[in-house]
């Protein structure tokens, strides 16, 4: 069984580690949130400016001055700090954050990333994707491994308009695991039930197979 | 010193067509209501605007381009607006995207006296064509210019009035970057103190960055997304 886009979050939450700063993008990575192990630090970076982002308010206590980069009205948490945008993704930029979470149309077998533009459609902009995948010094990439249409999103090159070069160091799909290697996407887990010959067709870019690969469990 | 005006309008009056602005806010969350409103009303035209994003249909800088008063946007993600996209799919609207680290970093570096920037965000991209690209330790990096801007329009939570200002929470976000970079700077405040009254240790933009200020009335500081869980 593929994993749902849950299952993506809860695996993602293992790459996790005490004391983290850590950047969540919209979509499934935001989802990663919730599996924050119990008695774990991490502390969540909002690139509109704040560190310590807490879970959505109850209804009736959001407040217009408190939003995310989705533009959601959110919560603090102790020890949180407010700060402008430049500060905000001139800490991206340093490679303070220990971790960044996004989304993704397409990711090369280099670990380019294209997630913000399909030409021919309506072009809403980058946002701080550039920025974010550019500095980012640990990128994991949350996707479905097709497409709707069932074409791989894991190419030998990507089709689409580009977000960032070789930046991409691990992917996390519903179908697998893989770390971007100098070699090509590694195959590091199977989602439980998918074979591995299932995941090398649906993988268009160069896939290195090595020894048995353990099933994720939840 | 005398920074203090009267309204939006007395604010904004000397702003004509063709004038190159800067908007505070990120999406709806810390922008300059009342100026907005005064600059739709004046119906100036031919508005070039650096602004993170675009208002939605009826909020925000979506009146003015309702108005079709705006020429050109400068911004990192538009288009929560029907409005916009009508515009800029038939040509009648000229959009600039780019990274909202470096649109944020170019406000600062105006405010900075630095002419430009080096920045690894969009190396390898279409944001990349046409831009100086220098290595350094190893790593490209895209010069990109500090922005140029006729007026930076801001809003924030408390002022006073030497223009000192306070931001409130994520409404910070890009306001005190255009305070400092706006050849004249005009804030909005909720709350007008006199000068004395903040706690200097407090002040996010030093008032010799604002040039005008004044109490703004009627916020509605509408929420683009409310998403709450609920009580139990």
């Amino acid at each position: 069984m593929a994993l749902t886009k849950e299952q993506i979050a809860q695996r993602i939450a293992r790459e996790l580690r005490d004391g983290y700063y850590v950047n969540l993008g919209i979509g499934i990575p935001t989802l990663v949130a919730n599996y924050i192990p119990g008695g774990m630090n991490v502390v969540l970076q909002s690139e509109n400016g704040l560190l310590g982002m807490g879970p959505f308010p109850f209804d009736g206590e959001e407040d217009p001055d408190l939003i995310n980069a989705g533009k959601q009205t959110i919560t603090t948490v102790p020890g949180s700090a407010f700060f402008d945008s430049a500060l905000s993704f001139g800490m991206i930029r340093a490679g303070k954050v220990d971790l960044t979470v996004l989304g993704a149309m397409e990711v090369s077998e280099r670990g380019d990333i294209a997630n913000w533009k399909i030409p021919g459609k309506m072009v809403k902009g980058m946002g701080g994707a550039m920025d974010l995948v550019a500095s980012a010094r640990n990128i994991i990439v949350a996707m479905m491994h097709t497409n709707p249409k069932g074409e791989s999103k894991l190419l030998p090159e990507c089709s689409l308009p580009l977000t960032g070069v070789h930046c991409v160091k691990k992917i996390v799909s519903d179908l697998a695991v893989l770390a971007v290697t100098d070699e090509g996407f590694k195959l590091l887990e199977r989602a439980p039930g998918v074979s591995v010959e299932e995941i090398k067709s649906k993988t268009a870019g160069k896939l290195v197979v090595e020894g048995g690969i353990p099933a994720m469990e939840f | 010193m005398n920074k203090i005006v009267a309204n939006a309008d007395d604010a904004i009056k000397d702003i004509s067509d063709g004038a190159v602005l800067m908007l505070g806010g990120f999406g709806l969350c810390g922008i300059p209501e009342n100026c907005i409103t005064a600059l739709v009303k004046k119906g100036i035209k031919n508005l070039t605007c650096i602004s993170n994003n675009a208002g939605v249909d009826d909020f925000g800088i979506g009146l003015m381009l309702q108005q079709k008063q705006v020429k050109k946007m400068i911004s990192s993600y538009v288009g929560e607006n029907a409005e916009f996209e009508r515009q800029l799919l038939s040509g009648e609207l000229e959009v600039e995207l780019i990274p909202q680290g470096t649109l944020a970093t170019r406000c600062m570096a105006a405010g900075f006296g630095m002419p430009a920037i080096f920045t690894p965000a969009g190396v390898g991209t279409e944001v990349a064509k046409g831009k100086e690209i220098r290595n350094f330790n190893g790593k490209d990096y895209l010069l990109e210019y500090a922005f140029n801007a006729d007026f930076a329009i801001v809003k924030a939570w408390k002022g006073d009035t030497h223009g000192n200002l306070i931001y409130k929470e994520t409404a910070r976000n890009f306001n005190p970057l255009m305070a400092m970079g706006g050849r004249i700077t005009i804030a909005e405040v909720e709350e007008l103190v006199p000068a004395g009254k903040l706690d200097p240790n407090n002040i996010h933009t030093p008032g010799i960055y604002v040039h005008r200020i004044f109490q703004g009335i009627n916020y509605q500081k509408r929420i683009e997304q409310k998403t709450v869980r609920p009580k139990n």
